[in-house]
Formats: structure tokens, sequence, C-alpha cells
């Protein structure tokens, strides 16, 4: 799973050259085998090296406030997000839909490697709601169907329909 | 910027570390653990930190990150890796392991949990062979790995053995400052108890019944938070004051001696507590007194106040006896040896008293004998009958510490005359069974002696009456305003002045000849004899409460004996004398994770810190850093080389050094014209800013506090330069080489600004940067006037002196070596003769010293183990902690006693282990 992230990443980077990866422990964490030194470990490590080397350093934040942020959310996916629970589900939908409320992308309003991981990861949990559910979040369905929709990125996930088309609103106002 | 923070939480041991360790300009705030900070959390998280931005950041790690990279100090790939891996691997298995530990207390398992994790770390620290996880340098995967395994670490039952490089790796972060300074205020010494209320609400969080939390009492300064947003009305009125110029007014003269008080200044009296002349003085006395009171003074000086500074040896007692029996000389002669010893050490740490004397002359007994009479005539002496023990064969009362026996209570055969050692009880010397003089081994015989008392009780209302003043309108450290209350709630008792001994100020009653002053009452007049040796109008100073403001420096344990019974004497003797209107204290200095310790060969001693070739400022500068101001601290080679190449290094000399380098690289060492743009004045107002917090922060005696204003403004200096790129803009057109005259303009004035603040804390670098500068006179007390005036104090075409760099690295080989050269288990110096293993003789003698004199004792040879020593020392330290807690939680008497004998037990073993005398160190001047 990780390392089809990883070649994702790898794709909307453009690069060619075919990184060796292979996967550590139970939880097949991911590991760079890195030819000038010692192997880079862990998903959001690894992930945040090759945005470097591909010299977009951008998507990683461009002051030291969005990159502690990316650095926040990216870390968040790693371990909210994975270990999460049925019951939990419900408080990460909600803080998120209340924190994307004012908005365009977790880091503000430029796209980051935030974006990607975190889509990335509660696109199981999106697949799984109910569209009324999608609805409920309307903030998190939003940036979820701009993340999926934003050129590259989707690659190895299929595409999630978040919203009606409305032909007429359920409620009378 | 703000960060929130509970007590008993370990994340936030995380990012207070951080806080500290980068030295980021940001509020604390504590709260509850259920207060709901984050507003689109719904479950409270903590820490957090609120941005400049209004963002907040939730994530411990990304706080420590952003912390760091704000300070320069961006994220390698390898730090990266290791905060993932804390995120993912270990904190997982870390709540497993607390959950166990705290909550159903299984401690014993907790290893097991933990093992994988620890066996990486483990691995991977012996294989790279760095002293931090990423090099050489402490990087935020340091602080964050750190604060991770501390609260376990902490419960005895998970010890590091076998892990060598992980042990070596942890005690080294954890001691530095910024480590131990985020654990006493996140567990506040509670262990892993400090966490049961934060692991109660883990995950559920349920209804508050948390502790009440206490305000962090670190800085206020930085309650405004790092990047301040600077009004315009600040940015002009900062270049306003640029604009103005030098004062007019000649600088202040050298200094003309005798220093009197005069009718239109601030008079300032400052003592620093006199060090006990027969001690070589060790880097807590040297920071916990003279260096203090030193940085105060040259402080007040450039204020333009009329200050004062006095100090000297105290001289007197039996200590001084022993000592003297001990080297085949005359108490005269030790005092002679050694007060040059003491004078030596001072001089090279360049403390700058006005005068620095001693207790035995001529004043001292004029004076002491004059307030006695007074006291005596106004009925503030008692008289009593004391029995003692006293050695015929050897001519003298015996002080409790002379005498050893049969404890009354528990048989033990070598109880002292003041305590066991084995039961712990506190004997009275005349009580003791079979009791031998310490000395010749004969039987003393009870005499009774008649002595003197000091009537406190009669003295207490007037006492409480003048302390209740002083302490509300002058600056008390907090802990001295405690010290004191707590005495006077315990209720005064009166006090013996009077001593059978030879070596002291003779007491001048007919019915009380053959006696001496206990140096209690004794040592503290002694700031007035030395100030009378000083200048015979001292009572100018002493006698003149209306125009002089008394400072007294101390370490804490001297507290007592300059809030309550030094001016109990004074008040009871009605003349008109200075009293303390400022009392400051400090905590105590630790020597890495242990006590400094003469007898251990434990510690760095003032004759011996110019031998580590580390110059007098640079000593001055990490020892007022790691000020033990509000809580105790530790002094740390690795901590000191990490501050010398971190903050003088690589903020302060770099940014120093740029701005004369570019003057003289660019324009020919003549200063360029300024023509300040908006950013300049935003610099301008920033720097004043910091300026401003610096005198409030010097006025209040906040030393350590202050020393970080300076170090910010060079950190705004060096970013100013960054952004600006002058080396660029020089080789630009005519508008960009103007910039880059301005920036570079600015910052060789904010140089000159840098090096009067720094003058307290380092004169030598501060004249040097003046020199280098070739900076006129006047600005020296231009700049501290008022709130701070930073002004334009080399304007265009002034020419600056040869420009080189002003510090050196410090490598980390250097400070291994040195760190092993005083770490302990050195030889003695001293030959192994047998000595009379004698202790001061009472707790008194600390009245004005600044920590009791550790014992020098080397008695028959026992087998020597380091090892087990290390062991026990470690040992001796928890159970130490532990009888402190309990004391503190006011636990029922008959537990703490059981916990001291406990503790009692392992210092002995310890002392036994180092190959001396089972005898635990003397007592602190605690009793009353």
């Amino acid at each position: 799973m990780a390392l089809r992230e990883l070649s994702s990443l790898e794709k909307y980077l453009g690069q060619k050259k075919a990184n060796k990866y292979s996967t550590q422990g139970d939880k097949k964490v991911p590991v760079l085998q890195n030819n000038n030194g010692p192997p880079l470990v862990g998903l959001v490590t690894i992930a945040c090296h090759l945005a470097k080397e591909a010299k977009r350093p951008e998507l990683l934040g461009d002051t030291a406030e969005s990159r502690a942020v990316v650095q926040q959310w990216l870390e968040y996916r790693v371990t909210k997000l994975d270990s999460c629970t049925k019951e939990d589900i419900k408080t990460v939908l909600k803080d998120l839909n209340l924190y994307l409320q004012d908005k365009v992308y977790l880091a503000g309003n430029q796209f980051t490697l935030a974006d990607v991981f975190v889509y990335y990861g509660i696109h199981p949990v999106i697949v799984d709601l109910a569209i009324q559910d999608r609805e409920q979040y309307v903030n998190v369905t939003r940036w979820f169907d701009h993340i999926q929709r934003y050129p590259g990125v989707r690659h190895h996930l299929p595409p999630v329909a978040v919203l009606r088309n409305r032909i007429y609103t359920s409620r009378h106002h | 910027m703000k960060l929130f923070v509970s007590e008993g939480n370990p994340h936030c041991l995380k990012a207070l570390a951080a806080l500290e360790a980068t030295g980021v300009q940001c509020g604390v705030q504590f709260v509850n653990h259920d207060e709901r900070v984050v507003p689109f959390l719904s479950r409270p998280t903590l820490p957090a930190l609120a941005l400049p931005s209004g963002q907040y950041l939730f994530s411990s790690n990304a706080i420590c990150r952003y912390l760091f990279e704000v300070n320069g100090q961006e994220c390698s790939e390898l730090c990266d890796q290791w905060l993932e891996w804390e995120a993912t691997v270990l904190q997982p298995a870390l709540q497993q392991a607390l959950h166990m530990a705290v909550l159903q207390g299984k401690s014993s398992e907790v290893s097991k949990v933990l093992q994988g994790p620890i066996n990486v770390l483990e691995q991977s620290l012996s294989k790279r062979n760095t002293p931090y996880l990423t090099g050489d340098s402490v990087s935020a995967a340091d602080l964050v790995l750190w604060a991770g395994f501390f609260p376990v670490l902490s419960d005895s039952s998970l010890t590091l053995g076998e892990h060598k490089s992980l042990k070596a790796w942890f005690d080294r972060v954890a001691a530095m400052n910024a480590c131990q300074s985020a654990a006493q205020k996140v567990l506040q010494g509670k262990g892993l108890q400090g966490m049961k209320s934060y692991m109660q609400r883990q995950p559920a969080p349920q209804s508050s019944q948390c502790r009440e939390t206490q305000p962090c009492n670190s800085n206020s300064a930085e309650e405004e938070g790092g990047e301040r947003v600077v009004s315009e009305e600040e940015m002009e009125a900062a270049a306003l004051t640029w604009s103005k110029g030098l004062n007019t007014c000649p600088p202040a003269t050298k200094k003309q001696h005798p220093i009197l008080p005069q009718e239109d200044k601030r008079n300032v009296l400052v003592t620093s507590a006199l060090p006990y002349v027969n001690n070589v003085p060790h880097l807590g006395n040297i920071i916990g007194c003279v260096l203090s009171a030193d940085v105060f003074s040259r402080y007040g000086r450039l204020r333009g106040w009329n200050m004062l500074f006095v100090c000297g040896t105290d001289e007197y007692g039996t200590a001084t006896e022993n000592k003297a029996r001990e080297e085949g000389l005359t108490p005269q002669q030790i005092c002679d040896k050694y007060h040059a010893v003491h004078s030596s050490i001072y001089k090279w740490f360049q403390i700058d008293f006005d005068y620095f004397g001693r207790t035995t002359t001529e004043k001292q007994t004029e004076i002491a004998q004059d307030i006695f009479w007074r006291l005596h005539e106004r009925d503030f002496l008692i008289e009593d009958t004391v029995e003692q023990l006293r050695c015929e064969n050897c001519q003298r009362f015996l002080a409790d510490r002379f005498v050893e026996g049969i404890c009354p209570h528990c048989s033990y055969p070598e109880a002292r005359g003041d305590q066991c050692d084995k039961c712990g009880r506190l004997i009275n010397a005349v009580d003791l069974r079979e009791p031998q003089c310490k000395v010749c081994r004969q039987t003393p015989v009870i005499r009774s002696s008649k002595h003197l008392f000091l009537d406190l009780p009669k003295l207490e209302s007037q006492l409480e009456q003048w302390l209740e003043k002083s302490t509300s309108t002058g600056d008390w450290t907090a802990n001295a305003k405690q010290i004191t209350r707590s005495w006077l709630r315990d209720g005064l008792k009166p006090r013996c002045i009077t001593r059978d001994l030879k070596w002291g100020t003779p007491v001048p009653h007919a019915d009380f000849k053959e006696k001496v002053f206990y140096v209690w009452f004794d040592a503290p007049i002694g700031y007035l004899s030395i100030t009378a040796n000083y200048t015979s109008e001292w009572e100018k100073w002493w006698k003149n409460p209306h125009q002089v403001e008394l400072y007294n420096f101390m370490a804490k344990d001297n507290v007592p004996f300059h809030s309550v019974v030094f001016p109990c004497s004074l008040l009871g003797a009605q003349d008109n004398y200075t009293l303390v209107n400022h009392l400051i204290a400090t905590e105590y200095l630790n020597y890495e994770d242990t006590k400094f310790s003469k007898s251990r060969g434990v510690g760095v001693f003032g004759d011996m810190a110019k031998d580590t070739g580390i110059p007098s400022d640079v000593w001055r500068f990490y020892l007022l850093y790691v000020r033990p101001e509000g809580q105790d601290s530790a002094f740390s080679w690795a901590d000191m080389a990490l501050k010398n190449n971190s903050e003088l290094l690589n903020n302060l000399g770099n940014f120093i050094n740029r701005a004369g380098m570019f003057v003289t690289k660019f324009f020919e060492g003549c200063v360029p014209v300024m023509e300040l743009q908006e950013e300049d004045k935003k610099l301008l107002a920033l720097v004043s800013w910091e300026l401003q917090q610096y005198i409030q922060l010097m006025d209040k005696i906040k030393i350590r506090d202050a020393l970080k204003h300076i170090l910010n403004i060079s950190r705004h200096g060096n970013q100013y330069i960054q952004v600006n790129e002058p080396w660029k803009k020089i080789k630009g057109g005519d508008s960009e080489r103007q910039r880059a005259g301005t920036v570079t303009g600015v910052s060789v004035n904010i140089a000159c600004l840098l090096s009067v603040m720094l003058f307290p804390y380092m004169p030598a670098v501060s004249q040097t940067i003046r020199d280098q500068l070739n900076a006129p006179p006047s600005c020296i007390n231009t700049m501290l006037e008022g709130n701070g005036t930073f002004v334009c104090s080399l304007s265009a075409g002034h020419r600056i002196g040869a420009v080189s760099p002003l510090f050196q690295k410090l490598e980390a080989d250097q400070i291994e070596a040195l760190k092993k050269k005083f770490g302990g288990q050195q030889p003695e110096d001293e030959p192994p003769k047998k000595k009379t293993p004698v202790r001061n003789a009472a707790s008194a003698q600390s009245a004005a010293v600044p920590a009791p004199a550790a014992a020098v004792e080397v008695g028959t040879v026992n087998q020597v183990d380091p090892e087990k020593a290390k062991q026990l020392t470690q040992a001796v330290a928890e159970q130490g902690e532990k009888v402190r807690a309990l004391k503190a939680q006011k636990a029922e008497k008959a537990v703490i006693t059981a916990e001291v004998a406990k503790l009692l037990d392992l210092k002995k073993q310890l002392a036994l282990a180092e190959g001396k005398n089972p005898e635990p160190a003397p007592q602190k001047g605690k009793k009353k």
C-alpha cells in the first residue's frame, strides 16, 4: 500500500529513475535503498526526500510555519489516520471538516504533500461512507474531490463520487 | 506566539525542552489536561502552539521541528526519519508501557514492551558513533526521543544497563539545561506518578479533576510571543531615538575611591555572601554570589547608579582552627594563605569588587563589640547555662562534631555529638554513652558553661514589620521570601551567640572572657567592617537607610541569616542601620548530574577553571546562562560546548564579526551612509524592544533571563543580514550599493549596542568589540539610559578598527577530555595522611558561607570501588529525591524516618566504596 503511494508520488513528481524499495516489519514500513548512503525508512521521510530530490521543496511548504503544518498532517496521516478505529473515524472526519472550513488545502492556500498523503490515507474511509455522510462532512468532501482531481495525484486509486447532482433541495426554506 | 502545555503530559516535555533549547521567544501557558486549546479538534490535545498567523500546531513533534527551524536549525533527513519513527513506532509502545506502569502498577513489564525500540536505538547509536542522533549537535530528534524515554527511565525499574550507547546519549541529552528544566516543569520531580492524572484521561478524556496548574515561572518577557507585530508608532519611535545620536555629556569618569553616597544619585550598596576562607570556591559558589553580584553592579554602573560592591573572606571559626592544625600553621597564616587564593580566583573571573576584604580585622572587633554592647544595653541578650562536653586533655569544649560515642537510642557505636548516622535521630552530645574526644580519644567531662543568647522572640514583631515593608517594596527572590516566611511561621527562639573557641571575635563582657562570638552573629557584621576598612566614612553607607539601597546576593541556604537573624541584630542595636532592601538568592547549581564535591574531586573549582584554557568570559557567559534562577540547574560540559558553539560562535560572534567585516571589506573601514527604510525601522523597533526587556529584567535582577534578550538581538541581526545579502548588493547598481551600505551601517551599530549590553556578562569581550569598532566611549553610558535608547553611535564616516573573530569553537574531543578530567575519582591531591575528620563545628558557619564546606577527609584506607561508587551515587541521589518528595508531600513522620534511614545507609556504603570514613555530609545551616 505504502509502496503504491510512493510510486504514485514518483509519477506525480515526474521522476523517471527507478528507486529501489523494500519493506520492514509487520507493518510493512517502506524502506528506500539509497546508493549514496544509508537507507531511508518511513513513508513520510521517503516522500519528503522524493519531493526535495525532484526540486519541488514548495510541496513541503514555503515558510517555516507551513512546513511545520505540512509535517504535522503527514504525521497525522501515519499515526491517527492509519490506526483509526471505526469509532474514531467520526471524530477524525468531524475535526477535519471543521479544520477545512476556511481552507482550500491542508496547509492553507497551497497544495502540498500533506494533501497527497492525507488523501491517500483517507480514501478508503471516504469510499465506505454513505453518500449522505459524505454530504454531512461537506468541507472534507470538497477538499477530497479537489485533490482527487488534482492533475497527477490519484493514480492508483479509483475516483470517488462525492456529491449528488441535486435537482431539488431536500429542505424547504 | 504561545505554547499551551499541561502538567504531567509527556508530550509537553518535548515542546518545553525544545523551547528552552532553541531560545525561541514564546509565551508558555499551563492549562488543564482537558482544556480544548486547538479549536478544530474535538479532543483536548496538548501541547499546542498558537502560531503568529493564528494557526495551531497540535503535534508535539511538529512543534519541536518548527522551533528548531525558527532557530535556524532545519531538520535533516535523518532527523525526519527519527521523528517519524518516534511517532509511529516508539509512541505506541510507550503508551502501552506507561499505561501499564502508571495505571496498572506493572512497571516490571515495561522493559519487555520497550525492548524492540530500545534495541533499534542502541544499534543505531553505536553504529553511528556520534554524540547525538543526527550528528555532533542536538537536533529536534534528540529532544523528542529523550522526552519519550524520560518518564519511563525516571522510574528505576527500567534501566539502560547494557545499552551503553543509548545510556550515554540519553544522559548527555538529559544533562541539558533545557531538558532538566522541562522535566521539572512537567513532572515536578514526581516521576511516573506525576503523569497519573494525564494517563487516566487517555484515551477517553473525562470530567475535570485536574490538579491546579502552576503558572510557568519562566520568562515573563516571553509572554509577548516570538514574532512580535511591530506597530508603526514603535518603528517611528525607534527611528527617532536612533537619530538622536550619542550623549554630549562626557562618559562616566573612572571610579573615584572612596565611593560614597551622593545626594542626587541612586546609591546602591551590593554585597555578596562572604566565602568561607578555608574552602576553594566551586562554580556553584561563584555563580551563587560573587558573579551574580558582579554582573549586577557592573550593570548598575552602566545605568549611572552610584554603586559600591564589597565582599571578603569569612575567616573565623573552628574550620579554620582545624585546617591550621592540619597544616601546622597558625589560624592567621591559614587565613592569609587562603585569602590570597580567593582573591586570585575572583580576579581571574574578573569580579570587579570595589573592595575585597576579610573578617579578621580590628574594625571587625570594634563593630561587632559595639553591636554586642548595644544589644546588651537594650536588654536583647539573655544568659543561660549550657551543659557541654569538655576535653581536659585538649583543654577545650567539644563542639558537637568533635565528639563521638554510643548512640543512646540504637547503641550504634560511632554516633556523633549531634546526630546518629545509624538511626538518624538527633542527639544531645551530653547524652552520648562513652563519649570520646575525636582529636585525642580521651573521655571528656560534662561541664556547664554560661552562654549568651540573642532574644529573637523579643525582636520578632519589629522584624515582621520591617520584613513586610522590605519584601513588598524591594526585589526579593521567591525562594528568599518563602524561606523567610517558613522561619517566622515556626516562631523564633533565642539563639546562642557565643562559643567556647579561640579563633574568633572576643566577647568583651567580663563574665564571658575566653569566649568568642558565634560565626553566624559575627560573619554578617563582616559586611560593615569590610566597608569600614575600605573607607573611614563607612557609616554613610551602613547607617543611612534613607539614601542607600542594599542588595544582598547569596545562595539560598544563606537566606535565614540575612533575612531574619542579622536584621534582628541590627534592629536590636537601634543605630539606624541600613537593612537589606533586595535579597537575591539563587538555587543550587549541580555538576553534570551530581553535586560538586571537593573530596571526591567532582566538579570544577575556582582555581581549576583557568587551567581549562577556556577564557574567563566564556566561563562567565555559560555560568550566567545556566544561573540557577528560580530553579536548580546543572553545569554540563556538553551543554557548555553547545552554548559556546551555537550561541557565542554562530549567533553572537558571527553577527558582530560579519557586521565589522562588511564595513572593512566593502567600505574601506568607514561606516557607510544609512538611509533607513521601512524594513530597517522595523528592525530598530525589534532591537529596541529587546533592549527594553533586557533593562526591565536586569533592574529586577533576572540576570539569566536578560541574557536571552542579548542573544535575540544578534539573532534578529543575523536574519536581517541574511535577508538583505549586502555581499551581493554591493556588486549591484547605485541603489543596491546604497542598500548594502544601510544594512551594513545598521548592523555595525547593533554590534556596538551589543557590546554595551554584554558588558556586565563578558567584560573583556565587550571591550574587545568596542576596540574593534573604535566605538566612542560615550556609547556605553548612552544606551542604557531610561528604558533603553538605541542610538546610532557609529555615524557615517566613522572609521572602525581591525576586526577579528571573538570566539573559538569548543571541540568535542576537548570537551570530552575536560569532562573526564573533572569527572571525579581522580587521585586526591593531598597525601593520604591520617587527618582528624572534623566537620564544620556547627551549622551556623553557613552564616555567610555560600554553601556548606565539604569536609575533606581521607580516613582509614578502605577498598575503593569506583564502579560501585557510581551506582551508589545514583542510588543516593534517587533516595534523596524520594525523601525530598515525601517531605514536600508532608508524608507521615514514620514513613519519612524510614526512608531517611535508608538514605543514610546508602550514603555510608557510598563513603566506604569511595574509601572514606563513612560519615554523611555536614548538615546545612538549617538549625534554628
